[in-house]
């Protein structure tokens, strides 16, 4: 077994998702089995590869793109905030956070 | 069915003011709400918003001024692809009421183009998925076989081209999400290379491997909208400055005998016999045209899915953070704001997108990082080595899209792992970052498909996949064209 039904928990919580008690045996056996499939990456000797992390070259990232650092009229919070769930303009509302 | 419009088609009936574009419109709207209650394929409408495009075209029509490209044109737009003022919700619960308050670079650059944005398409949830089954608005029905799936993620933009409820649509391609529909509906489908179109305005899922590509009617049609939507975008910063060929300019020059690759990765067990004997039929089409066809090895091809599942769902668990509640979509309130999080992301997520998070958030945590990401993003490394290598002993790469023809709906929900597996020839491209597109390659009984097993009314459609270089895309186009002009679709 690759993945416990604690490390589920544990990842869950990371990830601020709640699941309910058979999604929580559901994924970790589905995931388990994925888990397993992806383990045949190790077939593999990758010691002296670089990760590759994104496929642009050099010439093509944002080194060579960057634009000037201007101040643009942005003027959306209204829309914005029309569409936000609980809005108090120019605020979103949350439930209490710092308890006195 | 009469034949389907194409952009040529729809600009010079115009012109000729044979139709106008607001009764172009209505037809198209009469189309939908004919097809659309069984298809399943849009899920929201802009009427207003393609209405005021359409006075636009016809006044320009008036006028008698010149046209531009895709003038009164009909597309179609996937839902994970912002639309100002239209509802895009990722065929997701979490994002059910959000209305952008942008349009994506590719939607407004369609527009300006002079195309009328018909409505939103329906899609797995955040473009999770290869059977759009798992879209939270139901899954969308194959236009040639009502018991089958379109393919996905991008099964709501294929289905509606194919149903001619719209003359092409935007989909997106992570890991075979435009490639794939395309196979399975029997139309051309084309993703350009990382970085040829803007993301701007795609909402994201996995951003080192996102792209936004063209369906159409026809090869033409796919090269008109993707010269339209190509090109740098200073909102996205790994847009290129690359030059953006004129594609409809290349599809008419000649071939010059090229060299294409045939990877022996790509016709090993897992695939159809039905869908194998196409596939070699269109690459015999190739030979006619004269071009040479060389065998080819890519040997860290059967790594691909693994490789994908890992860096897809890592970077899905980042990307998906922001839907917390707070500042659009669901929220569902607690008296705590840990809680709320919680339980907003446990109610607004299917259980696809949910699976991935939690697969991400585990390949990223401490203890796990270097076993999982940093091996993903190695292997990676070398499935880009093996394109990189293959092109310079070739100019394209033949494979077939899918190992199997399209599947019934139900038929794999239950086991991701066998879904997953439907992206095998499609992911290697998206990880490498080159352009690639499935152009239709013969059909197929379905009672060949089943083995003796007659079900399904109608034929399958089978898709051939060609890849290019990075900013091949010329070059892909050209080869799909000829394909096309040489009755690939029949073989």
């Amino acid at each position: 077994m690759k993945i416990s039904r604690e490390d589920v928990l544990r990842v869950a919580e990371l990830a601020y998702l709640d699941l309910t008690e058979p999604e929580l045996e559901t994924y970790r056996a589905q995931i388990d089995e994925i888990l397993e499939y992806i383990g045949k990456l190790n077939e593999l000797d990758t010691a002296r590869v670089e990760p590759m992390a994104q496929v642009l070259s050099e010439d093509q990232t944002a080194d060579a793109t960057l634009r000037e650092d201007l101040v643009i009229p942005c003027a959306v919070a209204e829309d914005v905030l029309r569409h936000a769930p609980d809005p108090e303009p120019p605020y979103f509302r949350v439930p209490k956070v710092i308890e006195r | 069915m009469t034949a389907n419009w194409t952009i040529d088609g729809v600009r010079e009936a115009l012109a000729a003011k044979k139709i106008s574009a607001r009764e172009l419109l209505a037809d198209f709207y009469k189309r939908i709400e004919a097809r659309n209650p069984e298809l399943n394929a849009f899920l929201t409408l802009a009427p207003e918003r393609a209405r005021r495009q359409a006075e636009r075209i016809d006044a320009l029509v008036a006028a008698g001024g010149p046209l531009p490209p895709l003038a009164g044109v009909p597309v179609a737009v996937k839902d994970v692809i912002s639309t100002r003022g239209t509802k895009t919700t990722c065929g997701s619960k979490i994002l059910e009421n959000y209305v952008p308050p942008y349009d994506a670079t590719a939607v407004e650059r369609l527009e300006a183009a002079g195309a009328m944005i018909l409505g939103k398409t329906n899609c797995d949830e955040f473009a999770m998925g290869s059977s759009n089954e798992n879209s939270a608005y139901g899954p969308v029905k194959n236009p040639h076989a009502s018991d089958r799936v379109p393919g996905g993620s991008s099964g709501g933009s294929a289905a509606a081209v194919t149903a001619g409820l719209a003359v092409a649509a935007l989909g997106t391609d992570t890991g075979g999400s435009i490639r794939q529909p395309g196979s399975f509906c029997g139309i051309p489908a084309m993703m350009g290379s990382y970085g040829r179109v803007s993301r701007y305005g795609l909402i994201a899922f996995a951003s080192s491997l996102d792209r936004i590509g063209p369906f159409g009617n026809n090869v033409r049609d796919v090269a008109a909208i993707l010269r339209t939507i190509a090109g740098r975008d200073p909102n996205d910063s790994t847009s290129t400055t690359a030059a953006v060929p004129d594609y409809c300019a290349e599809l008419a020059k000649p071939l010059k005998r090229p060299r294409l690759g045939i990877p022996e990765e790509y016709f090993g067990e897992g695939m159809a016999a039905s869908v194998r004997k196409k596939i070699e039929a269109g690459i015999a089409v190739f030979k006619k045209l004269g071009c040479e066809l060389v065998e080819i090895r890519m040997p860290h091809t059967d790594y691909a899915i693994a490789v994908y599942y890992v860096i897809a769902t890592a970077e899905a668990s980042s990307n998906l953070a922001r839907y917390d509640g707070v500042r659009y979509g669901l929220r569902v309130q607690d008296d705590s704001l840990l809680a709320m999080y919680r339980r907003t992301r446990g109610a607004g997520f299917g259980p696809e997108v949910k699976r991935r998070i939690v697969l991400g958030t585990y390949v990223l945590s401490a203890g796990y990082y270097d076993a999982y990401y940093l091996k993903g993003q190695k292997v990676r490394a070398l499935i880009a080595q093996d394109f990189r290598d293959a092109f310079t002993k070739v100019d394209a790469i033949l494979t077939p899209t899918s190992p199997v023809p399209p599947f019934r709906l139900g038929e794999r929900t239950s086991d991701p792992l066998q879904m997953y597996l439907a992206d095998i020839y499609t992911v290697t491209g998206s990880l490498a970052g080159v352009p690639g597109i499935s152009v239709p390659c013969g059909k197929i009984d379905s009672e060949d498909a089943e083995m003796g097993k007659t079900v399904a009314m109608g034929k399958l459609p089978v898709g051939l996949q060609i890849f290019g270089p990075p900013f091949g895309e010329a070059r892909v186009l050209q080869l799909a064209h000829a394909f096309e002009q040489a009755g690939g679709a029949d073989v």
